[in-house]
């Protein structure tokens, strides 16, 4: 019995060891240059400073967790809409939906990019039907079609998946116990399928607050969100521990709203659909 | 299915090992660090300057007796401001052999020992480039640097979508023209987007006085609201096709989109504007600073040259291009006035930009985040009125979720 | 209603799949442009396999995904292994909530955090880390394992707990028990870990954004390059052919689970008509 769990702890070696070096590690330098300057001494004044940034803060949030809502408003129905089909449809839908994010979500921002461009297709597109050109790069509005766009699957598929499992007996016995539709859906479908909507606005918030490269591409630049100003602080702006303080604000506001989130999901949380 | 993966990732690892048997030991590599779009590359047809150096290097003694006779390899790579190329130097967790810093940033990089001295009586071709290009302000005693190319900023703008009077006045005027709201570019990087202000305004643009970089940064901000968006090469793609209506740029680029959209039109602000030179340089930290030194000797080389000359339309400080017949037809095809827009300004009106001392440079710098990270009045009004929606539906989900749970707790 | 909820999802697939198809049709374009169609030809195909830098990238992406999801495997596995058995509660829940922040946290502050690791190691003059492919794969491993410890765990936990105790009662030493008994009822788990990890690296773009150099370039890197000038057609064309290989892939998948079934169907009714 001994020497079994001796092997127990040799398996969990090189994983202590590799969590220690890459993943704490890491962190611990991440909190120490967010409370130093650039000679290394010990200062409060990079995240006293990020009062600068509230805006930015603010911004990144309202912008994510709009195309969050829309993500979810879009999605849900999609995804109940599908769980309701034949299996043999079901399956190809799915497929369908995993293809786009298989493609490089860089190609994908970019050909949206291309289509909603000033000379873009979909203004060439109006112009023939006589239509004005529409400016859509450069406006918040992009940017968060954007967040919808390449992150709409990351919603829909694990709404899907808590859906599907659902028997369709018990949206019959709700329609047979005097249930209307929406109601149905209210009292229904929502709750069952909870740990997917949640596991769903998960998944999206999280890149979505902290993209830069939609910003980049759809925003023109002009609206930075928090991902753009931190990069800008590492690979250009050379201030790494002020990028450092911005970096360690936001994995803290997001590790706390995870976690609050995943309280919600009751305990049957730790399901991975990917 | 599981023996399909299995032999799927033995494959994979096979040509893992075979691939990093074929590259390691019996070559070379040479790292360039370049501005992006900014060498001949072989793309429709013209000539790869690359690859023609290393095919250079298998047949050079000189050379082979430096590698010991190994076979060369060039690792090409860019970047997309010379902000980012100080970062990636400074950083130090990468290593180049050769990189183009613009002028003022070769200053810099020269100042921080950044980069290292170069024999210019070694490199034989040195002697074609043009006296003018020798002992400028940021190398003035040619150790550190030899000149690529030099150009000049201008104002690009479409023909179609800009009236014939605004672009008459020939003023940096058009880049804040309220009529051209959400058509309009600006630079992706202080130093130039401060210059376009401050030549704008007439202030100099090499000011240390706190004030003046104040002024232009209010104007930068009124401009935010007309400006379409902040970008450096994806310039062309807006431009070239027909998605933004003004745009400063080099005039060497203008050249370049003008190829592909001939609705484009270039003037230099009466105002005044920019002028630099981009020069090569070897790193401190160079892994190869002989070879590096060759492969500089080469891109003066007339052939190379030239072909970099008319890849990338940007002016040549060589001898060899600026004289040559083929080279001047060329570029008179590309555009009439080519020859006149690249090497016909008038000097009086260009200004070069300095290494700022570190106060200054802080100074542009924080104001240019400050505005970057500005948002508009107009866009928050929006926002919140998009968040208030978001709001309630979140709040709704989550009390209805709370109350089943009460519920359930009964 | 039906007829609705099928317009709906038509809409909604179509709007999803819009930019996809129109850079499919584009990458036939001659002109590498979006502003004119000129005429339908496989030129940009062509360049694609004469860019060897591309190709190169993309040689680079495969061997990157492959060895960190290897690594990732071989040390996830091991580490559900023993995560499962330990015991205390408090240990068990610091060990899986550290492991879980690289896929907790936004890609950004994972790809920042490493980057300042690896520059604070090149400062120790001994070590000499300079970013590249060490670095890549390291950071790489890093975010995979979370994911294949997610998905091996659960099978751990579904196994029949008596079966290891009988391989053990049986003479077999612990070692011999996890590789007879334990690993291949653990597998399924471990194939899924290693595919999600390959797909993630592979994808990876944030990440490698930080902790990359020239000397090693995966595909989302040199595609980063290309959206920051002009984007090549040829990256077009590259996607197209991943879209028409994942298609294919989906088609032979759906036909193979079909036929499964139908073959397990005629079984069925085989063994049934010989019962009778």
């Amino acid at each position: 019995m001994k020497k079994r769990s001796f092997l127990e702890r040799a398996a969990l070696v090189p994983h202590l060891v590799w969590m220690i070096l890459f993943i704490v590690a890491p962190l611990l330098f991440v909190i120490y240059f967010a409370f130093t300057d650039s000679g290394g001494s010990f200062t409060f004044s990079n995240i006293t400073g990020l009062s600068n940034y509230a805006d930015i803060f603010l911004i990144s949030v309202l912008f994510a967790l709009i195309a969050t809502v829309v993500c979810l408003l879009i999605g849900y129905p999609l995804a109940f809409v599908m769980s309701r089909l034949k299996p043999s449809a079901q399956r190809v839908f799915v497929l369908l939906l995993m293809l786009p994010m298989w493609i490089s979500l860089l190609i994908r921002t970019y050909s949206l990019l291309a289509m909603l461009d000033n000379g873009g297709l979909l203004n060439a597109l109006l112009e023939k039907l006589g239509a004005g050109p529409v400016k859509i790069v450069g406006t918040p509005g992009a940017v968060i079609l954007g967040m919808v766009y390449d992150f709409l699957p990351y919603m829909v598929l694990p709404i899907y998946t808590s859906l599907s499992k659902l028997d369709n007996k018990y949206f019959e016995a709700a329609e047979d116990l005097g249930c209307n539709g929406p109601k149905t859906l209210f009292k229904v479908a929502l709750p069952l399928s909870k740990s997917g909507i949640i596991s769903g606005i998960t998944m999206v918030f999280v890149p979505s607050i902290s993209t830069f490269y939609i910003s980049q591409k759809l925003g023109g630049g002009r609206f930075d969100l928090i991902g753009d100003t931190i990069e800008r602080q590492f690979l250009y702006n050379n201030a790494r521990n002020i990028g450092a303080a911005i970096s360690l604000v936001m994995m803290i506001l997001i590790l706390i709203s995870v976690a609050v989130m995943n309280r919600f999901g009751d305990d049957d949380g730790g399901e991975l659909i990917v | 299915m599981k023996k399909i993966i299995a032999l799927f990732l033995a494959l994979v690892c096979v040509a893992c090992v075979l691939a990093s048997c074929g590259t390691s030991a019996d070559t070379v590599t040479l790292y360039v660090y370049n501005w992006g779009e900014y060498i001949s590359d072989g793309s429709e047809g013209s000539l790869d300057v690359n690859a023609e150096f290393e095919k250079y290097c298998a047949e050079n003694e000189r050379i082979k007796q430096l590698t010991g006779g190994k076979k060369v390899k060039v690792n090409y790579s860019t970047y997309a401001s010379n902000e980012d190329l100080y970062a990636k130097l400074e950083s130090n967790t990468v290593s180049y052999d050769v990189v183009v810093p613009s002028d003022y940033m070769v200053a810099r990089l020269a100042k921080e020992g950044l980069i290292q001295k170069i024999d210019v009586s070694k490199i034989e071709n040195y002697q074609y480039i043009r006296n003018e290009f020798k002992g400028l302000y940021y190398d003035e005693n040619n150790e550190y640097s030899v000149p690529y190319t030099y150009g000049t900023v201008g104002i690009i703008y479409d023909t179609n979508k800009v009236s014939v009077k605004d672009a008459e006045e020939q003023s940096w005027a058009l880049m804040w023209n309220e009529n051209y709201k959400g058509d309009i570019l600006q630079f992706n990087n202080p130093r130039d987007a401060f210059g376009t202000a401050m030549f704008y305004l007439g202030i100099d643009v090499n000011s240390e006085n706190e004030q003046d970089w104040i002024n232009a940064q209010r104007i930068l901000k009124s401009q935010k609201e007309v400006v379409q968006g902040y970008v450096m090469d994806e310039v062309f793609n807006k431009m070239e096709s027909g998605s933004a209506a003004v745009a400063p740029y080099y005039a060497g680029d203008f050249l370049s989109m003008y190829e592909d959209n001939n609705d484009l039109a270039f003037y230099y602000p009466k105002e005044g504007t920019n002028v630099f030179v981009d020069a090569m340089c070897v790193p401190a930290s160079a892994k190869s600073p002989e070879l590096a030194v060759e492969y500089i000797n080469f891109m003066l080389s007339e052939q190379i040259a030239i072909a970099n000359a008319e890849a990338i339309c940007y002016a040549s400080p060589n001898k060899l291009v600026y004289e040559n017949t083929d080279y001047i037809a060329e570029m008179s095809e590309i555009h009439e006035n080519a020859m006149e827009i690249l090497y016909g300004y008038d000097d009086s009106k260009m200004a070069y930009f300095y290494d700022l001392p570190d106060a200054a440079r802080k100074t542009m710098n924080d104001l240019w985040e400050e505005l970057k990270i500005e948002n508009d009045k107009g866009v928050a009004i929006y926002i919140i009125g998009g968040v208030i929606i978001a709001a309630v539906a979140v709040i709704a989900i989550i009390v209805f979720i709370s109350k089943k749970k009460k519920a359930k707790a009964y | 209603m039906k007829v609705l909820s099928r317009i709906y999802m038509f809409l909604v697939f179509g709007l999803l799949y819009a930019p996809i198809i129109v850079l499919v049709l584009y990458s036939f374009n001659k002109a590498g442009t979006f502003n004119t169609y000129s005429e339908f030809s496989l030129y940009w195909y062509a360049e694609l396999f004469r860019d060897s830098v591309a190709i190169d990238a993309l040689k680079n992406s495969l061997i990157l995904a492959a060895l960190s999801s290897v690594i990732a495997t071989l040390i996830g596995t091991l580490a559900a292994y023993g995560i499962h058995r330990i015991r205390s509660k408090t240990v068990k829940t610091v060990i899986n909530s550290v492991t879980n922040i690289p896929m907790m946290n936004p890609d950004i502050v994972t790809g920042v955090s490493m980057m300042l690791l690896f520059a604070a190691a090149s400062a120790i003059p001994f070590l000499k880390v300079e970013m590249g492919f060490g670095t890549m794969l390291i950071a790489h491993v890093t975010f995979n394992l979370p994911y294949v410890i997610l998905s091996v765990l659960p099978k751990f936990k579904q196994m029949d707990k008596h079966l290891t105790e009988a391989a053990l009662d049986l003479g077999c030493t612990p070692a011999r028990t996890f590789l007879k008994v334990e690993l291949p009822s653990i597998m399924p788990g471990v194939i899924s870990g290693l595919m999600l990890g390959f797909t993630l690296s592979l994808d990876d773009f944030v990440i490698s954004h930080f902790v990359s150099s020239s000397d090693f370039k995966t595909l989302p890197l040199y595609v980063y390059n290309q959206t920051a000038h002009e984007v090549k057609f040829s990256m077009y064309a590259l996607c197209a052919l991943m879209v028409f290989a994942i298609l294919l892939l989906m088609i032979l998948v759906n036909f193979a689970g079909s036929d499964g079934k139908k073959a397990n169907v005629k079984k069925h009714k085989k063994t049934a008509a010989a019962e009778k």
